[in-house]
């Protein structure tokens, strides 16, 4: 059913569709909607699970942790400082191989401090070994966490996923969203069936130390796991359509890639603002496209290399840093077509929208326009210079 | 002999009083108990992959968030609909229960979860090589609180974790001692018996760390408990409702026994503030034997 919903009321809704046993959570803006709706949900009997108020992040992840452990679907929300509280807990969910599902409202990190949206918070969690989903709207993150539990469930994956949308722009605003009936959930996510849990009847030490003869191939299992949900993902979007209707390939969307001169790749609700923009210099007869990047993790190298081999011109759009070096999606897009013949003549790096500040039409025209010179690298749009002069009298 | 829950050929030290404290609390426990453990000593000891000790469900995540995984079993089991018949026990040493693991501790216990916690306190971070942590006695000589010209040892006395529980207004606080075994079983069966967040601070004796002769981990327990120095007290919700009385002896005699308060031993005035402590521990939770009974 069609019905007008914040993202936040969304994401609590479909994730109430998932029914979940346990859910804990850590109030941080601009996540809070997401878990006040969801403990109301409970409260109402809407949805007969747990929900567990805790004193910190770091515990939300670990009772997470523990509730999946005893092989109960769980799910938990956070954003920016509160993902990094989490960081250890969800390395160690990563390595304990417990598909916990949760929400990252992507926000500003401190210092200074900014409740605003950007991407520093989950592209900092990357390598965490969490499967990392990218959505553009709000339609997209709820269907997203259909795919996430499916996805992380799967007795081959047996990850955790996290579903990453813009803080306020995608958690507070509003859209029209095609919310699935209960009945279609069920057939698309069964009941979750842990292929090992905490079990009185069968008792398993999970969690134990490793020494060096065993520990790096436990470390090279969780990364080809990555390549394996690489493969799984289209196949599980593929499923997707056939019950609720609407096609995702889940790793990358191109959009007008077919003859583009020049592409932008993104991640995240900027990608709507670019398609906008590429309507308007499309009816004025400008060869221009997007490649929207979904599956942050696992990486999709061969269909980013696919979508890109013959476009001329490249430029890749971080809302992230990583300081002192490249920005980090144009330094994994540049690796992509390292030594390969058939790449882009450039591949230029912008970063935009820091903490919240606005990404315009005007923003994306200015990149299609730099995109004509030599390669640009980690240049800032819409940087304000006079606030960068120092005075310390 | 009746079969342990917790099996031998593990790799603790030899008179090691935390791997006896284990197997008594987990034999008390018995078999329908799932068993939560912070990093340390214990879950090193017991879990080197591809062997355990343990024979019932056992978790090891992190080094601070044992109580926290706990209340997540718990949840889970309660959703279930299974938690009339599965005990859960979250553990972990003295460091990781007081001093990092403190704040998911406190949570669980202020939450109401239904879940023992036991802390397995040998008094300093023995796993990492004795440092000093927050239920580390005064004066003792550890890595990081070394005695030296300038210094006696270890600056300030034992953090008060069985109050500390105890003012979370949960139904259960026990401290009990690797040294009196049987005793530790009936409060173990005891925490186990009442719904609710439980807490039981276990005296641990570590030879390593202590420096004693590992033929002597449980005279060394019980004298610590027979000086004052670690009362074995229960509170019920709330009130201090049972202590192992004591004919006190000289807290010297406990001391002398350890590498660790070697330093003090040509120190009367040391010794004399350690006496205090005792002797305040004896007056107030009524440890002497004459005392009347509370």
């Amino acid at each position: 059913m069609k019905e007008l919903l914040e993202g936040s009321m969304a994401v609590a809704e479909i994730v109430k569709l998932c029914k979940p046993g346990v859910i804990s959570a850590y109030p941080i803006t601009p996540q809070t909607h997401i878990v006040e709706e969801l403990a109301q949900i409970v409260a109402d009997g809407h949805l007969n699970a747990q929900f567990v108020n805790v004193e910190s992040e770091h515990s939300a992840a670990s009772v997470v942790l523990g509730a999946v452990a005893t092989g109960v679907r769980a799910y938990t929300a956070t954003s920016s400082q509160g993902l990094f509280y989490m960081a250890e807990v969800l390395y160690n969910i990563a390595g304990m191989r417990l598909p916990v599902i949760m929400t990252t409202a992507a926000r500003a990190i401190s210092a200074p401090i900014n409740i605003w949206n950007d991407h520093q918070d989950v592209v900092s969690l990357r390598d965490a070994g969490w499967i990392q989903l990218h959505a553009e709207d709000i339609q997209e993150a709820v269907d997203l966490h259909l795919i996430a539990y499916r996805l992380g469930e799967d007795k081959s994956i047996m990850l955790p996923v996290m579903v990453c949308m813009d803080g306020f722009i995608l958690t507070h605003g509003m859209e029209t969203v095609d919310m699935p009936t209960q009945e279609q959930v069920d057939k698309f996510l069964p009941p979750y069936k842990a292929p090992y849990k905490l079990d009185v009847e069968n008792p398993l030490t999970l969690g134990p130390l490793v020494d060096p003869e065993y520990y790096m191939e436990a470390r090279y299992a969780l990364n080809e796991t990555h390549k394996e949900a690489l493969a799984l993902i289209p196949k599980l979007t593929a499923e997707f359509a056939k019950v609720f209707g609407r096609t995702y390939n889940g790793l990358v969307e191109g959009y007008q890639l077919k003859d583009a001169e020049k592409v932008i790749v993104a991640m995240g609700s900027v990608c709507g603002t670019i398609k906008e923009v590429i309507d308007e210099l499309r009816a004025k007869g400008k060869k221009v496209g997007l490649l929207k990047i979904t599956s942050l993790r696992p990486f999709p190298v061969n269909a980013i290399y696919d979508a890109l081999k013959s476009s001329p011109k490249v430029a890749v759009i971080d809302r992230a840093l990583s300081l002192g070096s490249f920005a980090p999606l144009s330094a994994e897009v540049k690796a992509v077509f390292f030594g390969k013949t058939k790449k882009p003549q450039n591949i230029s790096s912008f970063v935009v929208g820091m903490g919240g500040r606005d990404i315009t039409k005007d923003s994306i025209k200015e990149i299609f326009r730099l995109m004509n010179g030599k390669d640009k690298q980690t240049e800032f749009i819409d940087l304000k210079p006079e606030l960068l002069k120092e005075n310390y009298e | 002999m009746s079969k342990t829950l917790f099996a031998p050929g593990h790799t603790a030290c030899a008179g090691c009083g935390q791997s006896m404290a284990a197997r008594l609390v987990l034999d008390a426990a018995g078999p329908n108990t799932i068993i939560v453990n912070n990093t340390g000593c214990l879950e090193v000891f017991s879990t080197k992959y591809p062997e355990s000790s343990w024979e019932v469900p056992f978790i090891h995540s992190l080094f601070e968030n044992a109580a926290a995984v706990a209340s997540g079993v718990e949840s889970a089991i309660k959703y279930l609909g299974k938690a009339d018949n599965i005990n859960i026990i979250a553990q972990g040493g003295d460091g990781s229960s007081a001093d990092i693991g403190l704040q998911a501790l406190s949570g669980m216990l202020e939450r109401g979860h239904n879940i023992l916690y036991v802390c397995y306190d040998n008094e300093a971070y023995m796993n990492t090589g004795v440092q000093r942590s927050g239920l580390t006695p005064f004066d003792t000589n550890t890595t990081t609180s070394p005695a030296g010209i300038a210094s006696i040892g270890n600056l300030r006395p034992k953090k008060p974790m069985p109050e500390i529980a105890n003012a979370h207004g949960i139904p259960y606080v026990a401290v009990a001692s690797s040294g009196f075994g049987q005793d530790l079983q009936r409060k173990v069966k005891k925490a186990l018996s009442i719904k609710g967040p439980k807490y039981i601070q276990v005296h641990a004796p570590c030879p390593l760390g202590w420096r004693h002769e590992t033929n002597l981990t449980i005279q060394v327990a019980k004298l610590a408990v027979e000086t004052g120095l670690y009362p074995l007290i229960e509170y019920e919700n709330g009130a201090l409702s049972v202590r192992r009385q004591i004919t006190p002896k000289p807290v010297e005699e406990y001391l002398k026994t350890q590498g660790r308060f070697k330093h003090l031993l040509n120190k009367p005035e040391e010794i004399k503030k350690i006496q205090d402590i005792a002797d305040n521990n004896i007056k107030k939770y009524g440890l002497r034997a004459e005392a009347q009974g509370v």
